[in-house]
């Protein structure tokens, strides 16, 4: 099989840089940056850094159950499908993650899309 | 041209099996049960005995079962079904050219069909100090006996990782006489099974029976002495004395062997439905297989994973379709269970019930009227049950309501409407254990006027102390009077049936000192509450515990937990205090450095007579501070529920109509107050004379001087809804005036619900209220200050100092950066 078909998970490290109830940050060149939660039932979650509502950077938010709360306005978001809950209508976009032995990995192709084949996406703390 | 008469049966082929433990053995069993005799059978093992049940290693090392009592297989076995058993000789190689094994001693075994079953490695974490003697892990008989040979000269036991695993290994330490502490590298123990809540109760039981178990702790070295282990160092330098560690942090598929045959692997070995590898002629199975994305490491799915592998090397294929799990903590006298995805979500739905007397968290979790998880403290009576809903999908609508009560009550019929079952109760039944109030006490106190729960509450006690039977107060309500039950007033949220005061009165009550803990003592019916509750949670614990309370960041709105306002872009604005507004040279030349310094694009003087920093990234906030704290500035609290500014007018000083030195009285209330969090924002002013240029009639505080001394004002408010001050009263001098602040400061901070400004406080409890708390008891308003000043002395700290030294470097630091680039380059 071509490795270009196969998925590309893109490590970012141990799950413990992120305590529970807290969110990290990645900022993408040319890209949107990214925010990774972990949760105080233990799940982690990557979307897109931006409340659907007015762009707040959901990592800041205050993380309850498998949602976060936006900072600017206080739109509740599921960290499962990126959707906006109760009243509100509103999506954001989310990363496939994966943890494997103690470690998060992010589908590169969801966070650089169209730059699959000649691109690979390499860290830089 | 047979010479012989009777007829040949077909040659058997060949099944050698890799691994001698309890997947290999099962696999075995399932084909012998098929096909007694369609395989010649060798198996290889490791370790030199026979096959015996891993997961009862527990019972053993805390001397509740022996080795003989978890045999699987006795020797005889291998015997009565013709099985070679070749033990305590691992296979090294795999040679799929020739379709032979070769062991370490050089034997060789052709096969037609090979079985890996190499099961799981312990995972070492690789810090110096691991290969040390008396490091060991928990996988197998020989690690029993090493445990138990170090448990008898007693002393100290540390047990690295707290899940299923460890905890087991640190109970039968603890039988066994060792001083056991447990190191867990994140927040919960077993959180992979627990939430929050049920971890922090199964934490609480541990440390009662005598363990230390630290958590968010990450081990560093092990600290040897001759080549014998004698401490482990923590990251925080922490040292703790050991005579034996056990790591427990985990297992690993056992891959190696197959990856050395050029098998297709990631985390585990690849295997289709029928636990076929990549090769056709070799299959796999238990905690070493990877199937649909899963390895598992729990012994449930193996059982079905040689069914069907058994199917399938028999010519009746079925096809495993992966497993549900759940697991149990055996650890004698721990009742705990979980199951499926409790990680909760949109679409899911959360039944909670927690009974604090009983020290029972019960949590599960619903969608499409169905159970997808469960989790179990203290009660696993039902855990079966609730499993046995879970895997076949069933549809729990009908006695939802019932559902948390377990299976007598959810399918006893009529038992399933909660009133029905609580009509059937005799007068004499006791509804509430805390305050020994009867079924017929509260009926009578309901039929004589009190047709809420608050009434109920307040006029017979029932359900006023840890809320556990609101439910069967709401249930007499209902039966007696129908549709005429009166709401209560608000619930602090959703999450709880109690309100604010509830709350409040109830923390200090009971001493409850952390988060977890008021939401288990307090049946919260959420796992971990909501953004609405967490704050306010947060600042009533560290204001009714001031020197105990750790902050909970996590519970923080944005702007306290980065000490800075967000803004609608994402950046920040910063805002240093400037003492009762004053500056001077050295501190505006500081601002206007970090300004240019940090290509701040806007500068603005604000209402409250300070200087704000607009359109910082939250990467510079600690160097901006930085920057800021070397000019002598310390954080404004712009951002925070807290004491915010004390606005003034230049007085006596300066104006030829000042009456008193309202600027240095501002000053010193400032000095005085700043730092200290409360309900809400909290603004002061100090106005030199009735002209009132500091505008103190609108603030939560406000002085207004005159030729006799100071008016003291409270209550206003110039936000949505204008409020003017209401006259607290009058005094003389500068410290009668201050006494006061302080104590009106304190009396608000300890009874206003969160997220309540003054002016709404007042009007809810009345001005006369306000003035009786602080006057009738002419000791009162000392003791008041008095707690202040005690809570002063713990939380007026320069948040931005320590951030400034590097604390919490993580809150203004991105993981990493992404960045694309050429795959040549």
């Amino acid at each position: 099989m071509p490795a270009s078909d196969k998925p590309v998970w893109l490590d970012i490290g141990p799950i413990t840089q992120i305590e529970p109830g807290m969110a990290a940050t990645l900022p993408v060149e040319g890209g949107e940056e990214i925010a990774v939660f972990h949760t105080m039932g233990g799940n982690f979650y990557a979307l897109i850094n931006k409340c659907p509502h007015k762009q707040g950077p959901l990592s800041q938010g205050i993380v309850h159950g498998d949602s976060v709360s936006c900072p600017l306005h206080n739109w509740r978001i599921s960290l499962k499908n990126g959707k906006a809950l109760g009243d509100d209508e509103g999506c954001t976009p989310t990363i496939p993650l994966k943890i494997d032995a103690g470690r998060i990995y992010l589908l590169r192709e969801a966070i650089l899309p169209g730059k699959s084949s000649p691109f690979s996406a390499s860290l830089a703390a | 041209m047979n010479a012989q008469s009777k007829i040949a049966s077909p040659p058997r082929k060949k099944l050698v099996v890799i691994g001698n433990g309890m997947a290999g053995c099962r696999a075995v069993e399932e084909i012998l049960e098929r096909e007694a005799e369609r395989f010649d059978i060798v198996i290889f093992g490791a370790e030199p005995r026979v096959n015996y049940n891993r997961i009862m290693l527990s019972p053993v090392l805390a001397g509740e079962k022996t080795f003989d009592e978890i045999v699987i297989n006795p020797a005889q076995w291998y015997d009565e079904h013709d099985i070679t058993l070749v033990s305590g000789d691992p296979v090294r190689t795999i040679d799929r050219e020739r379709n032979a094994v070769i062991a370490a001693s050089g034997r060789t075994e052709q096969y037609d069909k090979l079985l890996i079953a190499t099961g799981s490695d312990p995972f070492i974490i690789p810090v110096d100090g691991h290969d040390l003697t008396g490091v060991v892990t928990f996988r197998d008989l020989d690690d029993v006996d090493r445990m138990l040979t170090a448990a008898e000269k007693g002393g100290d036991a540390v047990v690295i990782g707290g899940g299923l695993l460890g905890l087991e290994a640190a109970h039968g330490l603890t039988l066994r006489g060792m001083n056991v502490t447990v190191i867990h590298l994140m927040p919960t123990l077993m959180e992979r099974q627990l939430d929050e809540a049920a971890g922090y109760l199964l934490r609480q039981e541990l440390e009662n029976r005598g363990q230390t178990i630290l958590t968010s702790a990450n081990t560093k070295a092990i600290l040897g002495v001759d080549g014998r282990v004698v401490a482990v160092e923590l990251e925080d330098g922490s040292r703790i004395k050991a005579d034996i560690v056990v790591m427990a942090v985990g297992i690993r598929p056992a891959t190696a062997l197959a990856k050395s045959a050029g098998l297709d692997c990631e985390r585990g070995i690849l295997v289709n439905d029928h636990m076929v590898t990549s090769d056709p002629d070799i299959l796999a199975v238990g905690e070493c297989v990877q199937h649909r994305g899963l390895c598992y490491g729990l012994v449930a799915p193996l059982w079905e994973m040689c069914r069907s592998l058994a199917d399938h090397v028999t010519d009746q294929p079925s096809g495993y379709q992966g497993s549900v799990t759940s697991t149990k903590l055996k650890v004698s006298g721990i009742d705990l269970f979980s199951a499926g995805d409790f990680s909760g979500g949109e679409d899911c739905e959360d039944i909670v019930m927690r009974d604090a007397a009983r020290g029972v968290y019960k949590r599960v979790v619903l969608k499409d009227d169905r159970i997808i998880g469960a989790v179990l403290y203290g009660d696993t009576a039902d855990g079966n049950w609730y499993f046995d809903l879970l895997r076949n999908e069933q549809n729990v609508s009908d006695i939802r309501e019932a559902l948390i009560f377990g299976q007598a009550f959810a399918s006893g019929g009529a038992l399933a409407d909660p009133n029905f079952a609580v009509a059937a109760l005799s007068d004499d039944a006791e509804i509430c254990g805390c305050n020994g109030v009867s079924k017929g006490k509260v009926v009578q106190c309901i039929s004589g006027g009190a047709h809420s729960v608050d009434a109920v509450r307040s006029q017979c006690k029932a359900s006023a102390s840890c809320g556990s039977c609101t439910g069967l107060v709401e249930s007499l309500l209902a039966i007696s009077l129908g549709d005429e039950v009166e709401s209560g007033p608000k619930t602090m949220c959703s999450c709880t049936s109690f309100t604010h005061d509830d709350v409040r009165r109830l923390i200090i009550e009971k001493e409850l000192k952390l988060i977890p803990e008021v939401m288990q003592e307090l049946h919260w019916t959420t796992p971990d509450g909501c953004s609405s509750c967490r704050p306010a949670l947060n600042y009533y614990l560290l204001c009714a515990w001031p020197a105990e309370y750790k902050d909970d960041e996590k519970s923080r709105f944005v702007n306290e937990r980065l000490h800075a306002n967000i803004q609608k872009d994402g950046t920040y604005s910063v805002v240093p205090r400037m003492w009762g507004g004053l500056t001077n040279p050295r501190e505006l030349r500081a601002i206007a450095d970090v300004v240019e310094k940090y290509d701040a694009p806007m500068v603005k003087v604000t209402g409250g007579q300070r200087l704000d920093i607009f359109g910082i990234k939250k990467e510079d906030l600690p160097a901006v501070w930085g920057d800021l704290n070397a000019a002598g500035m310390v954080s404004g609290h712009a951002y925070g529920k807290a004491l915010r500014t004390v606005k003034t007018c230049v007085g006596t000083e300066w104006c030829r109509f000042g009456t008193q030195d309202s600027t240095g009285f501002g000053v010193k209330l400032e000095q005085a107050t700043w730092g200290s969090y409360m309900p809400h924002k909290f603004k002061m002013a100090v106005s030199g004379c009735p002209r009132n240029c500091a505008e103190a009639t609108i603030k939560d505080f406000g002085v207004v001087c005159v030729d006799s001394g100071y008016e003291l004002h409270i209550g206003g408010n110039g936000g949505i809804k204008v409020r003017a001050t209401d006259l607290l009263c009058k005094v003389e001098t500068e410290d009668e005036a201050m006494q006061i602040c302080l104590g009106f400061v304190q009396l608000y901070r300890e009874d206003a619900h969160y997220l309540e400004r003054t002016a709404p406080w007042l009007e809810r409890k009345g001005l006369d209220w306000i003035k009786a708390q602080l006057f009738d008891d002419p000791e009162r308003i000392g003791r008041l200050a008095a707690r202040f000043r005690t809570s002063q002395k713990y939380w007026q700290v320069d948040p931005w100092e320590r951030r400034a030294d590097g604390h919490q470097r993580k809150l203004h630091s991105h993981l990493a950066t992404i960045r694309p680039e050429l795959e040549d380059a």
